[in-house]
């Protein structure tokens, strides 16, 4: 928690000012009844008209004053949370794009998002409201019992005890009422499920005839959350009448001995009056405090949450390196006895040692959950090693500085993804300034060329988010376009044409190998035996094990796992139509 | 547009009417707290007044006063407990039917319809639109009831007390209106704007997020910081007004309150030392007028809430009323029950198309004899779905007829013709709960022997086996904690459990691994046994076991035969296959 701290520390000065000019408005507030007290009392008993409107002008002045007071402390608030929530996004955004894979694998994207939104907002309403009444309830409860104890002691018994009560009486109601509420949040979390379970299996639902079963299962759930919301309900539709009881009894305790002192003469008609304001004041004061405490736990809640992962500790950092300079003659990637295991889990990869020299295509090939995605992703440092050593140009990635590290490598991930803005915003990532005529290069090599310049903005036409207006197979060629301009040293294809149909796949492999210069090392990863199949190395991947590394003739011949992949794929060449496979989805 | 307004407002107050009980009660309890919160504070002022001073204080009279402000705790505390109980139960129970009713609608829409929706907009429908007419609508009217009903009897009990104080607050009225209406007027803009950049940062953030590894691969982390600090900035702004403006309203009402005491005050005073008043006015009930005083601008406050979340309710429930007014699919319950199928199926000239304008399927005849395999092969776009949902009944043919078992499949129930088909599709739906429970989908009764007999049959037992809860192992929603493979192998053990005439499938594609993949092609392969089947298919030797191969291309099936007399025709599916051999 202490964490968020230092983004509050700037607005020391708001934190200060808005309080003390909220109290001021609640302090004029407090003083109103006491000018009515007067205004009665001396005006009216003592038949004296200009004291009346000398007070009606004071009791004006203190509505201008505190509404001055209320207005500055509002903008010192909003400024404040505000400028707060807005600098620790900023920090936040910065952090969570240092931390490393496994630090993200540990939280998961869209508990990040929701962390970075809705958290942060419910964090920096907190901060707001902090400011705006945190302080402003309790001392208008407090110094309404002040104020009625220094207008007549012998009274204020009464909101000794009814004040307290009404505290109580908030307390066990909310306690009994806010972890059902989370529990019900559940609940109307998991009819929305159901819609959307529904809704995605429509036709499967359709198919089986199974309408009724749906129904029935939807029914239970909203059966059962109205009936607990209902008996919830009943529970916290206690509060009001409760507090209202109290308030009021207080009020019938205030008539009854008041009554019995204005008799005795120690007590005043306009003192009892005020007696009864400062309570109704009390209870309208705590209403508005139960609302803060929920507000302050859920905001309390959201704090740790932002705070967690601002504490977490990127798992890969490149601090203290110095650029570096390869190794004459060394391969262009080296791994050394590598092991790897995804945070405590079972090894992925086992024992890995492998020579890849400059200018060489290595594919790798094995069956889903076999670490082929584990082996690339250790080579722009996404996670490290467990074990053993992993070398570019001769030199161990972890003595680069990453952006070194990863400006050597060309990545065309699985997921084919482009961001919002334009095509040349996203071909100029791996080279800021990359002309038009090296970004036209890159897309023919890609086999993207064809379809941008069809577009009537070409290189300008618009990306949106994700790239959801290209197709899943345009996607995946001009991520792939996006990783090769700039001519990277390493290109990393990871299972990246499973959506291109077979002639553009070959087209674009026989680019790969002539329009790239030619150091150019280049790794496929693929579930296609033909795809690979002329690498000049192969790497056969079996559960974590290197079960082969060799050409493809080679390991037809000694390789079991590899002939078993490719015996099922010559048997039915699925290729036939791969390029449907994707691109329905 | 205000006809509309209303309708929707009568049709959702149609839906509170089997609770027309709650509703009286609630109308009951609201007159009564209203009443007792207006009348306390005046027995008190009559109490007080009994409280001349010293010595003259009429216990009597103090004391009538102090049972009767008792007894109305007491009325009180019960109404407001059960207005808001039964307000509660009301509207839990008015949007779960209204929720029920939405989801069976949406059951029984035709999938032409669905097909053509976003899902998230048809789910926000479901959830947060209902929502929204739960908090708005029903606990809104209780509130501007009460709000109208306290403004009301305050002016009223005020003019009773004393009319120059009434007329005093009266005129005070609109500037509270006033106020309220500008600053809502104004936060409601800035809440919009703030809305929309919020919206704007998210969408932002989720693109970035998601792609991480890939910013970080290619080192865009500072450029990205950047792009993000400026929008970041757009949103301080936008947040600031918004929040600036949101807190403007309580102290600015705050401040006329007390403009309205502050007068209610000076002017009760100056009339209590006015001897010839029109009306006498003692300093109890004085004090009784600045407790109304004190009270009256609170009410305009929660009206003017009110009014916006009504409004935004009455926007929602038109959008719930206007997917329960779409049509729903023809009612079939005059149809024939097909209960004994050949296992043949006739496609007679069958035209369709999803619009219009783009004309798919024509002239259709295909002629499948009982155990007869019909392959589907085709390029991406070339309307494999499409022959799916003409078959299934998803959609209804424009032109022609399609005979199961010699009848047209319009004259029987779209139940019994579905129940007939066994349908694995390549996107695996599977629900939150057991395995168990999700391959006995088409069988609830089915025995625990039963499920693990296709389970076995469906080659998906290993796996299953393997984990520690076996068959009773919970999936998540979507069943996301298996593999896409395993997924379609349960898949194909629910059909196992129903034992259907004829089968649908749709062939596994590249994304799943070789040996899951052969599997499953085993599966398919048992579960063809005997039955006449349509199969979506990617391999060659699938589709050359199959009697007669479609091949479809831009909606239309272009060629039919086998696979070496489509190879003799040297047509499209001759290129198809070729062109898998120059890429070898």
């Amino acid at each position: 928690m202490s964490n968020l701290y230092p983004y509050l520390k700037k607005y020391k000065k708001h934190l200060i000012l808005g309080p003390i000019f909220k109290l001021l408005e609640a302090i004029f507030e407090l003083i109103v009844p006491y000018v009515m007290a007067q205004l009665i009392d001396k005006g009216i008993n003592g038949n004296n008209k200009t004291y009346i409107l000398q007070m009606g002008g004071v009791l004006v002045l203190l509505a201008v004053v505190g509404l001055a007071s209320a207005l500055f402390c509002q903008y010192v608030a909003s400024r404040c949370s505000q400028g707060f929530g807005t600098e620790l996004r900023n920090a936040l955004f910065y952090h969570i794009n240092t931390l490393s894979m496994s630090n993200s694998d540990q939280f998961g994207v869209s508990s990040m998002v929701t962390r970075f939104n809705s958290d942060i907002n419910q964090v920096q309403l907190g901060v707001a409201m902090l400011i705006r009444l945190a302080i402003r309830a309790p001392f208008l409860v407090i110094g309404a019992t002040v104020s009625a104890i220094i207008l007549k002691p012998s009274m204020c018994w009464i909101f000794l005890i009814a004040a307290p009560l009404v505290a109580l009486v908030l307390w066990l109601i909310m306690s009994k009422t806010l972890p059902v509420y989370t529990k019900n949040q559940k609940k109307l979390d998991k009819i929305t499920g159901i819609a959307r379970e529904d809704l995605n299996g429509m036709r499967v639902v359709r198919a089986f005839t199974e309408q009724d079963r749906e129904q029935k299962r939807f029914e239970d759930s909203t059966q059962d959350y109205a009936k607990s919301v209902i008996a919830i309900g009943r529970v916290s539709a206690l509060l009001n009448p409760l507090s209202f009881v109290i308030i009021n009894m207080a009020i019938v305790g205030l008539l009854y001995f008041g009554g019995t002192k204005i008799n005795a003469g120690d007590l005043t008609q306009g003192e009892l009056i005020a007696f009864i304001n400062y309570m109704m004041q009390i209870s309208l004061a705590l209403v508005v405090l139960a609302n803060v405490t929920v507000l302050f736990s859920k905001s309390y809640a959201s704090a740790k949450r932002v705070s967690e992962l601002l504490t977490t500790k990127p798992a890969i950092t490149d601090e203290g390196n110095e650029q570096v300079t390869a190794v004459e003659g060394a391969p262009a990637i080296s791994f050394k006895e590598v092991n790897f295991a995804y945070g405590n889990g079972s090894p992925a990869l086992k024992n890995l040692s492998i020579d890849i020299q400059k200018g060489q295509t290595v594919g790798i090939i094995g069956g889903t959950g076999s670490g082929k995605s584990t082996l690339i992703n250790l080579l722009p440092r996404f996670y490290d090693v467990t074990q053993g050593i992993l070398e570019i140009d001769g030199v161990d990635i972890k003595k680069y500085p990453l952006k070194q590290l990863r400006g050597k490598i060309g990545l065309v991930p699985q997921q084919a993804m482009l961001f919002s803005g334009t095509i040349r915003s996203n071909m100029q990532w791996k080279k800021k300034d990359a002309t038009d005529e090296e970004i036209i290069s890159a897309l023919k090599t890609a086999q993207a060329y064809d379809f941008v310049m069809q577009k009537s903005e070409g290189l300008d036409a618009p990306v949106q988010q994700k790239g959801r207006n290209f197709s899943g197979g345009q996607r995946q060629r001009l991520s792939i376009a996006r990783a090769l301009v700039g001519n990277p040293q390493i290109v990393i294809l990871d299972d990246s044409m499973s959506a291109l149909d077979f002639a553009t796949d070959l087209a674009l492999r026989k680019a790969l190998n002539q329009d790239l210069p030619k150091d150019t090392t280049k790794i496929i990863i693929s579930q296609r035996a033909t795809s690979i199949k002329n690498a000049d190395k192969i790497i056969v991947l079996d559960k974590g094990n290197v079960v082969g590394i060799d050409t493809h003739d080679n390991l037809l011949k000694t390789c079991e796992v590899y002939r078993e992949i490719c015996d099922s794929q010559q048997k039915s060449p699925n290729e036939l139509q791969a390029e449907e496979v994707k691109d329905e989805d | 547009m205000k006809t509309k307004k209303q309708s929707a407002l009568f049709r959702l107050i149609g839906y509170t009417r089997p609770y027309a009980p709650l509703i009286v009660i609630s109308f009951i309890a609201s007159i009564l707290s209203v009443a007792v919160s207006i009348l306390i504070p005046l027995m008190t002022g009559y109490a007080i007044d009994e409280m001349i001073g010293k010595g003259a204080v009429n216990f009597d009279k103090v004391f009538k006063y102090i049972y009767i402000i008792a007894a109305m705790i007491a009325v009180g505390a019960i109404a407001q407990w059960t207005l808001s109980a039964s307000v509660n139960s009301l509207t839990c129970k008015t949007v779960r039917n209204i929720r029920n009713q939405l989801f069976e609608h949406i059951n029984n829409l035709p999938l032409k319809y669905i097909d053509t929706q976003r899902q998230g907009d048809i789910i926000a429908r479901i959830s947060s639109d209902i929502d929204q007419v739960s908090e708005g609508l029903l606990q809104g009217f209780t509130q501007l009831f009460s709000g109208v009903l306290t403004i009301g009897a305050t002016l009223g009990i005020l003019f009773y007390l004393n009319w120059i104080i009434a007329l005093v607050v009266l005129v005070l009225t609109p500037l509270s209106l006033f106020v309220a209406a500008f600053i809502t007027k104004r936060s409601h803009k800035t809440f919009a704007a703030q809305a929309v950049k919020r919206g704007e940062v998210s969408g932002y953030v989720e693109e970035i997020f998601t792609g991480r590894n890939l910013i970080q691969a290619f080192c865009q982390e500072d450029i990205c910081q950047e792009d993000f600090e400026q929008l970041n900035k757009e949103l301080y702004t936008c947040g600031f007004k918004s929040q600036f403006y949101g807190a403007l309203i309580n102290p600015c009402t705050r401040f006329v309150n007390n403009l309205v005491y502050a007068s209610v005050g000076v002017v009760g005073a100056l009339i209590s030392l006015w001897a010839g008043a029109p009306k006498d006015l003692p300093i109890g009930l004085l004090s009784t007028c600045l407790t109304y005083a004190n009270q009256y601008t609170k009410p305009f406050n929660e009206i003017t809430g009110v009014i916006t979340e009504i409004q935004s309710a009455v926007a929602a429930s038109r959008r719930i009323f206007a997917l329960l007014d779409q049509e729903v699919e023809v009612s079939d319950a005059q149809n024939e029950t097909l209960t004994q199928c050949d296992g043949s199926l006739n496609i007679d000239n069958v035209y369709f198309s999803y619009v219009p304008e783009k004309p798919l399927i024509q002239g259709l005849n295909l002629r499948v004899k009982q155990g007869q395999k019909i392959a589907i092969v085709g390029p991406t776009g070339c309307g494999k779905t499409t022959l799916i949902n003409l078959l299934m009944r998803f959609y209804d043919v424009n032109d022609g007829s399609i005979y199961m078992s010699g009848k047209d499949i319009r004259k029987i129930t779209r139940n019994s013709l579905r129940d007939n088909y066994g349908m694995v599709l390549q996107e695996s739906w599977l629900f939150e709960g057991s395995i168990k429970d999700n391959i006995a989908y088409g069988k609830q009764d089915a025995t625990l022997e039963e499920i693990m007999q296709a389970a076995k049959l469906a080659g998906a037992d290993d796996f299953i086996e393997k984990f520690p809860d076996k068959y009773d192992t919970l999936l998540t929603e979507n069943g996301d904690n298996i593999s896409q493979g395993q997924r379609q192998l349960l898949c194909i053990a629910r059909i196992m459990l129903t034992h259907p005439p004829m089968l649908i499938l749709d062939e596994a594609t590249s994304s799943i691994d070789t040996r899951t993949e052969m599997k499953i092609q085993e599966a398919f392969y048992r579960i063809m046994q005997g039955r006449t089947s349509f199969i979506v298919a990617h391999r060659l030797s699938t589709i050359r076991s199959c009697d007669v191969i479609l091949v479809m291309k831009d909606g239309n099936i272009i060629e039919q035969g086998n696979h070496e007399d489509l190879l003799a025709k040297r047509g499209f599916y001759y290129e198809l296959y070729n062109s898998q051999f120059s890429a070898q």
